[in-house]
């Protein structure tokens, strides 16, 4: 038994799950539910569709190199059972899963990271360009800085007395 | 050999069956579909082969039935003497030459319309050609029917003809009818024949096998043969006779001598004189049968005389054969198949008799001294008294020993047998794993899972991976320590009250641009009425002072100037402060002398103040009208218009109208889908 990689979308396929097209010159392509599956007869290229891992590796919004992903590997030489390294392997998964997923964390910080300084430039700029409509430049003399004006308190009661 | 396979030749079909089976056979095998446009060359083609085809296929179902048929003369001649007898030989050579003539005919005919056809030019001829000539061929065989027919029954028959081999060892029956000869046989062999009271139950010939010292007899049952001269004698009584003329066997020659068979020993006597030509070097034995019903001694002279006689006659042929003259016992015996006594000494009499006659032509035959001459087993001449066993070496002996005691010690259990101990195929399921090979044996029933956490774990599997992971976890950990080095300088970042600042200055931009966007989506079906007449009441001064202050400054001198521009506080003070100021610019209405008026402008500036909605009458500026008078009459013009047609109870102007009864897109122009018969 084993897990397999959807063609379209990458995620994994368990078993029981999903379809397997497999075309005459022998190439299986395995899909893990019918969206995908219908997006491949649609002939739409993973690459293109947003929501798959293709599109994010390739648009470098995923992590795409990473030494956790060379433990994960399919060898065809069959190995023989030694019950250290079965105990090994299975702890070392575990380990390796955390590793990934820190580093994954971290790959998004790194993206995301570079914006704050220049958002913040776009609101400077924002508010001293648009400051009259929330201050007239009457109040912007009296006061220069780059706050909200203390509102006018008419005196009412005068009024109602006159 | 061809004695045997008469069983074995192919049914004959009938003529009309023949036909079918060929034709329908030339239907199926060749090509079937030809155009009057092909190449002539391609319609010759592809009725030449129909008619080859056909013509080949009569030739090798009529070949194989004269091939397999037996030659009469090539067979052993009891075979065809008894075929002769059977069937006729002339009839029987005139039907298979039948069939060789259709053969032949059907061979000329083929090639005389394959001549025809290469210079058939057209399709119409060439079939025609083709039809002419499968029809002449199925005539051929049409006339050869009833040849057909007959080859059928005589094979037939034949299959069921005894299988007797003519060379080997034979005892022969025969006598008169109804004597015993079939008890005889069903007592010495197993043959089953029908034993009935009445003559000519054996219609033909019978085998049996019977066993004598280590060797197989044929034992042959005739049918019953009657004293008559030759040419009279029907089929089955011939059967007999060419049994007797060709087989090489030792006759068993039967007497009934209790006459119960419905004939007299004379009668009997007198057929067996008729017949002993045919005895000529065969071991003869004349057995008397029923002895139950009358023993040999009991029966009368002139019997006993004939009896007699037959013996004599019996013992030249033993003299012939060279036996010993003395010896009368082999030639005369009795029995009874009813009490069976008597008759397995009759059986061994004839064996023997058999076997020495046969022994004694083999030796006196060419063949049998030179072989003789060939074989000698020489064996060496002693020259001394030494004993001299075979020398086996003793490693061999050894070995051989411990084969044996392995052997004997190495019982290897099978699985099989392992199973069936424990309960069997379904209950008990082999461990595949007994035989595996690993470092540590208690390994063996180990289960390593396949899938963890979404991954498949051999995948993973290395010898090195704790190795990897180690170094893995070395590059982690330079990883965190640089991140932790470098972080965020939030250079300008805005105050807390700044951000309230940009926050309105956001919102009021957001507003600004939804109601532009109402505006536009609405722009059609809203009409263009200048601002100064703002219906919704939204200009005014209080709003107005509110923006003000929101933003920062004074509003009061910016209300009052406007509230000293706008009509209604002014006329309210006017009022109040009893004409201090008759008229203004701003007044549109002119002087207002009368207390009504004034009141109606009270009441109108209060309705002002009030908002509430204007009377008909009072003109709003822009609409066109000089003044409320001019409105009045013209309000008054617009009832009188529609008040009549009302009472009349007519159509009206909000009533429906049709603008164009006949609008030309309905009532012109061909349709795309539809009829235009409803327009």
């Amino acid at each position: 038994m084993r897990l397999e990689k959807c063609w379209f979308c990458s995620s994994t396929v368990y078993p029981g799950h999903g379809i397997q097209f497999v075309r005459n010159d022998a190439k299986i392509f395995r899909f893990c539910r019918s969206k995908c599956h219908k997006n491949f007869k649609m002939k739409r290229n993973p690459r293109k569709v947003k929501w798959t891992k293709a599109y994010r590796r390739v648009h470098g919004k995923d992590m795409t190199q990473d030494a956790t992903f060379e433990f994960e590997r399919k060898r065809n030489r069959p190995e023989r059972y030694d019950r250290h390294v079965a105990e090994e392997t299975l702890k070392a998964i575990k380990k390796i899963d955390k590793v990934r997923v820190d580093r994954e964390a971290r790959h998004y910080a790194k993206r995301m990271k570079g914006k704050k300084a220049q958002v913040q430039k776009e609101a400077a700029n924002e508010l001293e360009q648009s400051i009259h409509m929330v201050k007239a430049p009457a109040a912007l003399q009296k006061e220069p800085s780059l706050t909200l004006p203390k509102v006018y308190q008419k005196q009412t009661e005068d009024r109602m007395v006159e | 050999m061809v004695q045997y396979n008469f069983k074995k030749i192919t049914v004959v079909p009938t003529g009309k069956d023949f036909i079918d089976i060929i034709l329908s056979r030339t239907q199926r095998q060749t090509p079937t579909v030809v155009h009057k446009g092909y190449a002539i060359s391609r319609i010759r083609q592809f009725y030449m082969r129909k008619v080859k085809y056909t013509q080949q296929n009569f030739h090798d179902k009529l070949s194989t039935i004269i091939e397999e048929f037996p030659r009469l003369d090539d067979i052993h001649p009891f075979y065809g003497d008894l075929l002769h007898v059977l069937y006729n030989k002339d009839h029987y050579k005139l039907a298979l030459g039948q069939i060789n003539t259709a053969r032949n005919l059907i061979g000329k005919i083929a090639k005389d319309y394959v001549k025809l056809l290469k210079y058939g030019d057209s399709l119409y001829r060439c079939k025609s050609l083709k039809v002419a000539a499968l029809g002449r061929m199925c005539t051929v065989i049409k006339r050869v029917g009833p040849s057909l027919a007959y080859l059928e029954q005589i094979r037939q028959h034949m299959a069921r003809l005894p299988s007797i081999d003519p060379n080997t060892r034979t005892i022969l029956i025969c006598g008169y009818p109804n004597v015993g000869k079939s008890s005889f046989i069903n007592k010495i062999t197993r043959a089953d024949v029908d034993v009935q009271p009445y003559a000519f139950t054996t219609k033909s010939l019978f085998v049996g096998h019977t066993d004598y010292k280590y060797l197989r007899y044929q034992v042959i049952d005739t049918p019953g043969i009657l004293d008559r001269p030759f040419e009279d004698r029907n089929i089955i009584e011939m059967c007999s006779i060419t049994a007797l003329a060709h087989l090489r066997a030792s006759v068993l020659f039967f007497l009934d001598i209790s006459g119960s068979c419905g004939y007299s020993v004379a009668q009997q006597a007198a057929l067996f004189h008729s017949i002993k030509s045919l005895f000529m070097n065969k071991p003869l034995i004349i057995v008397c049968n029923k002895t139950d019903l009358q023993a040999l001694e009991g029966i009368s002279e002139d019997d006993m005389k004939l009896v007699m006689e037959m013996k004599a006659e019996a013992m030249k042929t033993l003299i012939g054969q060279g036996g010993e003259p003395t010896n009368d016992e082999g030639v005369l015996l009795t029995m009874s198949t009813l009490t069976e006594e008597g008759v397995i000494a009759v059986k061994n009499a004839a064996c023997e008799r058999l076997l020495d006659q046969r022994v004694e032509l083999k030796m006196k035959s060419k063949k049998l001294n030179d072989c003789l001459n060939r074989f000698h087993v020489a064996m060496p001449k002693p020259r001394d008294q030494k004993e001299r066993p075979p020398c086996i070496p003793e490693a061999v002996l050894e070995a051989k020993a411990k084969k044996a005691e392995q052997a004997a010690e190495k019982q290897k259990k099978l699985e099989r047998d392992l199973e069936n101990e424990n309960g069997g195929a379904g209950v008990y399921s082999a461990s595949l794993r007994k035989h595996y090979i690993l470092a540590n044996d208690e390994w063996k029933e180990d289960i390593m899972p396949e899938i963890l956490d979404g991954h498949n774990v051999y995948d993973f599997v290395d010898p090195d991976i704790l190795q990897r992971l180690e170094e893995l976890e070395r590059e982690e950990g330079m990883h965190q320590e640089h991140e932790a080095d470098d972080f965020e300088m939030d250079g300008a970042e805005l105050t807390p009250e700044e951000q309230e600042a940009l926050a309105e200055i956001r919102k009021k931009k957001r507003l600004i641009v939804q109601q532009h966007r109402i505006k536009k989506s609405t722009a059609e079906s809203r009409p263009t009425v200048p601002r100064k007449f703002d219906k919704d009441k939204q200009f005014t001064s209080e709003r107005m002072g509110r923006q003000l202050s929101t933003l920062g400054l004074d509003p009061t001198l910016a209300i009052n100037r406007a509230r000293s521009k706008s009509r209604g506080r002014k006329r309210e003070r006017s009022i109040d402060k009893g004409n201090q100021n008759g008229t203004d610019d701003m007044d549109v209405d002119g002087d207002q002398p009368n207390k009504k008026l004034r009141l109606r402008s009270r009441s109108l500036s209060r309705s002002r103040s009030r908002s509430k909605s204007r009377p008909p009458y009072e003109v709003v500026p822009g609409e066109g009208l000089k003044d409320s008078a001019q409105k009045k009459k013209a309000i008054k013009l617009a009832e009188k218009s529609h008040n009549k047609r009302n009472k009349d109870a007519r159509k009206g102007e909000a009533d429906r109208v049709i603008p164009t009864l006949r609008p030309k897109h309905l009532f012109s122009g061909k349709r795309s889908t539809g009829k235009t018969d409803r327009r």
